[in-house]
């Protein structure tokens, strides 16, 4: 009940949301928290990290970049159209790098991101170092005008919140209380009768197929697809931004996105620029030594002990 | 010109020769990895950081210090093996019962702080590091010019991975090693100190980074992101050879040197995804690896 109370109040703020701030910041903010969940599901929630996980981010967008300048497609097709494709993606890399465990996992998903990034680096429909300009946002079922941002934003919140939802129902599912069991001793799961690997590969597509929600979704915000999108930084930093805010935890990476996402505005452009890479390596630090559970995760232990 | 079969000879073992440079390496990297990987059972993931700091460190030591190549090739590495051995010290120790992943991240984020640095104060651009005047020049073969300093860099690099795979797999010291990462209480039973050995060795892998990159700064040119880049080829090296032994590190290491030149010769547009392709392979027939041991 205390939960739920919690939902609606959030809901609210994010309505209401656009009045106060710039409404594109906002989206940003969706997108990439968004991106953060659906990584979250399986770091948090599996215990897999996946450290290639840009590429579905990317992969989703550019589909539904290529889709929406060439075919005239209504935007809620186009990014259907990316999230199936990033989900794709994902059901082939899965069952690869579910072979593996632990670092390697992280490798193998490392590396096939990276082959991913230098086919798209030289597929002709890509734009190459430039990337997809210009995509047009178009039409909601052909009748509502996405170029004004604030019908925009309000089609990213359902998208978001939609997102959030399945990761929320995954993770509180009969289905999620089983990958949690392969989180915590993975044996046992497999001593139980468990096939542990097809568990990790569904996870893994739900997760690619989030990613690729919020890569479609970002590309229509800003109406570009980039390499940006498809480099290992960028998996990178959807790593930070899950550790930062707290893995495991619903709302862990909702803080951490908008927490890095707000470092970077702040310091995004001109001489500041690099910085933003020695931050988030400090971030990373002394996330890893010092606070492991993250911002959320640490609140909630606090709670815990005073209130508990 | 030689040819056979139609295959200009002389760029095919041109391409060749630039994919066993590549090659030596990756060798000196992955080997460096498994060492590292080995002992501690981390990823170093500022391994390619520890390569980049070793081409710049060459190349800080010529122009403010104007300490030479050859002095560079050995005061380079023990600088940097120094820097690793601290930060194994105060960062990596505290977290090495922690889940691995942890570690992984925790060398990410240095390698970020590290590359971030040497964006701001040189720029990503790249700067130029001369040859060393002994070894300017080369050889004509009849099938090909080989320019001296890339022979030097295949031999010195394969004398330094061979006598590494020597002493882990051969002395006494080197059995030392691996008993103290296979049963650790044992060995402090022993009376042998063993998070010392293993704070040295990690220094030592690191040091094989950073050796690399005193190599690699004559011919590449010294830029922040040269580390970046060949690391995630490397890891995909080490998913290919499986982390189950040294000498796998080394050799799976040169031969996807030499596969890379092969597909630039033979295939150039499929030149840079080779090796993960190759990995996807593996990884379909044999998840473990060509070397690895692990069902």
């Amino acid at each position: 009940m205390k939960i739920n109370k919690l939902y609606l109040l959030l809901i609210l703020v994010a309505l209401v949301a656009p009045s106060l701030v710039y409404p594109v910041f906002l989206m940003k903010l969706l997108c990439f928290a968004l991106f953060a969940c659906a990584f979250n599901l399986l770091l948090g929630f599996v215990g897999l990290l996946s450290f290639g996980h840009a590429v579905f981010l990317g992969t989703g967008g550019y589909i539904t970049g290529y889709l929406m300048l060439n075919t005239g497609l209504t935007p809620e097709l186009g990014v259907l159209a990316g999230t199936v494709g990033a989900g794709l993606l994902g059901a082939i890399y899965g069952k690869l790098a579910v072979k593996r465990e632990g670092i390697y996992f992280a490798m193998v998903t490392l590396a096939l991101a990276q082959l991913a990034f230098f086919f798209y680096l030289q597929a002709p429909f890509t734009g190459g170092e430039d990337g997809l300009q210009g995509v047009p946002r178009g039409e909601l079922f052909g009748l509502i005008d996405l170029n004004d941002n604030f019908a925009m934003y309000y089609f990213v919140l359902a998208i978001f919140i939609f997102g959030f939802w399945m990761v929320h129902r995954t993770v509180h599912s009969p289905f999620g209380q089983i990958l949690k069991a392969i989180r915590e001793n993975e044996p046992r799961a497999v001593s139980l009768g468990y096939n542990v690997n097809d568990y990790k590969w569904v996870a893994f597509i739900i997760s690619s197929a989030l990613a690729g929600l919020a890569g479609s979704t970002k590309t229509l915000v800003f109406q570009l697809a980039s390499l940006t999108d498809v480099h290992w930084h960028m998996s990178g930093e959807v790593v930070l931004m899950t550790l930062l805010g707290g893995m495991g935890t619903i709302f862990g990476p909702l803080v951490g996105a908008g927490v890095v996402i707000s470092i970077q505005n702040m310091l995004s452009g001109g001489e500041l620029g690099n910085y933003i890479h020695i931050i988030m390596g400090i971030i990373f630090i002394v996330c890893v030594l010092a606070f492991r559970s993250g911002i959320v995760g640490e609140f909630q232990k606090l709670v815990k002990k005073n209130f508990g | 010109m030689a040819t056979i079969f139609g295959i200009n000879l002389f760029a095919l073992s041109g391409q060749l020769l630039v994919g066993l440079i590549n090659g030596s390496f990756y060798a000196l990297l992955s080997l460096g990895l498994a060492i590292i990987f080995g002992l501690l059972k981390i990823i170093n993931f500022a391994q390619g950081a520890m390569y980049m700091l070793g081409a710049f460190f060459a190349w800080m030591a010529l122009n403010y210090m104007g300490i030479n190549y050859w002095w560079a090739l050995i005061l380079v590495p023990l600088a940097v093996g120094v820097l690793a051995i601290l930060m194994e010290r105060f960062l990596v120790r505290p977290i090495a019962n922690e889940d691995h992943l942890y570690s992984l991240l925790l060398t990410f984020g240095i390698a970020l702080v590290l590359q971030g640095l040497f964006t701001h104060i040189y720029g990503s651009s790249g700067l130029p590091y001369q040859i060393p005047a002994e070894l300017k020049g080369g050889t004509k073969l009849p099938f090909m010019y080989l320019p001296n300093y890339r022979a030097w860099i295949i031999v010195s690099s394969l004398v330094v991975c061979f006598s590494t795979w020597w002493v882990i797999e051969k002395t006494k010291l080197g059995a030392y090693l691996r008993a103290g990462t296979e049963n650790p209480q044992l060995m402090q039973g022993f009376g042998i100190n063993v998070p010392l050995i293993t704070t040295l060795t990690f220094g030592f892998g690191v040091a094989l980074a950073a050796f690399a990159g005193v190599l690699a700064a004559p011919v590449y040119s010294v830029s922040p992101e040269m580390g970046s880049n060949i690391l995630i080829v490397v890891f995909a090296i080490v998913v290919i050879g499986g982390m189950g032994s040294i000498g796998g590190a080394i050799l799976t290491g040169l031969l996807m040197g030499v596969v890379e030149g092969l597909t630039k010769f033979f295939y150039p547009e499929a030149s840079t995804t080779v090796i993960f392709l190759f990995m996807v392979i593996v990884l379909l027939v044999k998840p473990a690896g060509l070397f690895g041991k692990e069902a």
